[in-house]
């Protein structure tokens, strides 16, 4: 796990929103100068509200979307512009699951017949070969072979999204991203493709952006996560570490606020007060600053840049109150 | 449960000869929080549509919902309607599609109070004002004439809970009313819910996929399977040791958020189609403890110990507690 496979550099994204029918069209910055990397075979997870930015950053880390600025680079080359033929002939190697398996596959057709599209697009293998393959492919995700010649709305929402998951490696790529896959599971279904998720990323030696507001789920697939306010990294880490003690007073007011079954006197939960984050109207200073409980005069005038600290594997925290070297006691809120 | 507000008894629906909920028994007392636990499709919603007469026409709804004295299955619509909303409120997952989008949300809350209160003309501003403070909605005076798409999702769902409360209810069910809002602010909502339970008096029956959401709001809890109730129980004791095996199974579903990092002990298979139920137990196909007779009889929910009720052959029946021989054995 040390060659870097994508790394993204400086990464911004604006769009323009218009109030109302005739107002002024406002910028609303998704994505605000992000950098990360993820080596091959590594899951990168993405923790965030509504509104954060993650989606956008994973359509830039896919070059489904241009950043305004910044720059993504995969396997050592710059990312080709979208929809060129090089950007193309790379979709092969990239692929993304999205949150509604419905929706990402065709109604009119079995789903045999769409696992082995893939395979049809980039002219691999001849049509034996393409079936065959597809075949292996949904057999491995867990369908049965009279299944496969199912059409998409004869299966169940855990099915089809083994369907899509079939689909997406047929190329084998080396880079997925997942945007919410598990999000409109129900439990016992979602730690099924949960686990099947984990199993094809080692087996296939899948690196992962994986994209979730769920923190169990994301823990669960991830070796590294980052945690989106606004559009900005606050804190990255390694997975268990940064669930484990979070730093950033966004990220531990997100783990305590996750409903647990077993709350031990520990653990009290803090609730944050405050309105959800709006991106056309982001605060000045640090854009968490409105709703944290700890903020400082400084917070409300400059912000904080991503910075490593010393505890943790890799912990990186934009935050004034986290010194970069020593550490306040992570257990205190 | 000194005084049970609302009691079940053999509550079945029907879709078009299929049956999607087989005899539901429960109860709930005053100011007590029921949790309903269950994947898409248990007919944990059903249950209180059909206790509150919500169902469309096609729906067979047969069995008991006894609000005190007062039996809802079959009532006049006029007696439903001084139901809904007056004794028993509810709110739902999406509280921006729940309001009506042309008027402003304090003429929404008007219409309530008058309706189930009485009120009129400058007591339903004040009225509406305080609940508006109740439920957290700041400047309560001037957000009163706002329009619905000028709130966001949470404080939207902070409106609904102020129109549910209106009525002044007995017992409020909220179906899902988290789902669709983000982790901070599903933390405020269900404060707000734990708080004003609390100060009104009120039942609350939470409904939800969300076992964390229910273990943390709920006293008690029944986890429903395929139209029945298959385990109840206090929710401290059904998180600490489920007993049924699909409650386990839940549980075991969820991913943790500390500890050793260990692969999820899924349910295999899906949840059966309402049409093709299989014969016995709904769960056996799914079930790794099943054997012959599971797949033979339908268990009934049975006390399984104190205030607990599980519908499982393989558990041990133990009589209804009777207070005295307890003693004696102790």
């Amino acid at each position: 796990m040390s060659t870097v496979l994508l790394r993204a550099t400086d990464l911004s994204r604006t769009y323009g929103s218009r109030r109302g029918l005739f107002g002024a069209v406002t910028k609303v910055r998704a994505v605000n100068r992000v950098s990360f990397s993820i080596a091959a075979g590594e899951t990168l997870g993405i923790v965030g509200e509504s509104g954060s930015g993650k989606s956008t950053m994973g359509r830039m880390a896919l070059g489904l979307e241009a950043p305004d600025e910044g720059q993504v680079r995969f396997a050592g080359e710059p990312m080709p512009a979208s929809g060129s033929p090089a950007w193309r002939a790379q979709r092969a190697r990239m692929q993304m699951i999205y949150q509604d398996p419905l929706g990402a596959l065709d109604r009119r057709l079995p789903v045999i017949v769409q696992v082995q599209e893939p395979l049809d697009i980039h002219r691999i293998g001849d049509q034996a070969q393409r079936l065959r393959l597809a075949q292996e492919m949904l057999a491995r995700v867990g369908l049965s072979s009279e299944q496969m010649t199912r059409y998409p709305h004869e299966l169940s929402g855990g099915q089809r999204q083994r369907v899509v998951l079939a689909r997406a490696l047929m190329t084998r790529p080396d880079f997925l991203v997942c945007d919410e896959p598990v999000s409109a599971l129900d439990v016992s279904i979602q730690a099924q493709v949960v686990n099947l998720l984990v199993d094809l990323q080692a087996e296939f030696g899948l690196a992962m952006l994986f994209i979730s507001h769920d923190l169990r789920v994301v823990r669960q697939v991830s070796n590294r996560v980052a945690v989106m306010y606004l559009g900005d990294f606050v804190e990255e880490g390694d997975a268990d570490d940064l669930f484990a003690a979070p730093l950033h007073p966004y990220t531990r007011a997100l783990v305590s606020a996750a409903p647990v079954t077993k709350r031990s006197s520990g653990q009290a939960r803090i609730v944050l007060t405050g309105e959800p984050p709006n991106p056309a109207d982001r605060p000045g200073g640090c854009s968490f600053h409105p709703r944290c409980p700890l903020a400082i005069a400084r917070c409300k005038q400059e912000a904080p840049v991503l910075r490593s600290v010393e505890q943790g594997f890799g912990r990186r925290v934009a935050c004034h109150l986290v010194e970069p070297s020593s550490m306040p006691n992570s257990k205190a809120a | 449960m000194a005084s049970t507000r609302l009691t079940l008894s053999g509550l079945t629906v029907r879709f078009d000869g299929v049956t999607v909920l087989h005899g539901i028994d429960l109860s709930i007392g005053k100011g007590e929080a029921l949790g309903l636990v269950g994947e898409s499709g248990s007919g944990k919603s059903v249950t209180w549509l059909a206790a509150l007469g919500l169902l469309p026409g096609k729906a067979r709804v047969s069995g008991s919902a006894r609000l005190d004295d007062l039996e809802l299955v079959g009532a006049r619509p006029a007696a439903l309607d001084k139901v809904r909303g007056g004794r028993v409120a509810m709110i739902f997952q999406d509280p921006t599609s729940a309001l009506n989008p042309v008027l402003k949300v304090g003429t929404q809350i008007g219409e309530a109070l008058s309706l189930h209160r009485g009120l009129s003309g400058r007591a339903i501003k004040a009225e509406a004002k305080r609940l508006f403070d109740l439920v957290g909605i700041p400047d309560a005076e001037r957000r009163l004439s706002a329009y619905p798409h000028e709130f966001s999702g949470g404080q939207n769902q902070r409106v609904m809970i102020a129109m549910a409360l209106a009525g002044a209810p007995d017992i409020l069910v909220a179906d899902e009313p988290t789902t669709a809002l983000d982790v901070t602010i599903q933390a405020q909502i269900l404060d707000l819910l734990n708080t004003v339970r609390r100060e009104m008096g009120m039942a609350l029956v939470l409904i939800s996929h969300d076992l964390g959401v229910i273990a943390e709001t709920c006293d008690r809890v029944a986890v429903m399977y395929a139209g029945r109730i298959v385990e109840e129980a206090p929710a401290a004791e059904l998180f600490a040791a489920p007993r049924h095996p699909y409650a386990q199974g839940l549980l075991n579903s969820l991913p943790p958020l500390g500890g050793a990092r260990r692969k999820l002990v899924s349910i295999p298979g899906v949840v059966p189609d309402p049409r093709a139920l299989p014969k016995g137990c709904a769960f056996a196909p799914r079930c790794t403890q099943a054997a012959e007779i599971c797949r033979e009889v339908v268990p009934a929910l049975r006390n399984a110990a104190t205030d607990r009720r599980v519908a499982c052959v393989f558990e041990p029946v133990v009589p209804a507690p009777a207070p005295d021989r307890e003693l004696e054995l102790a």
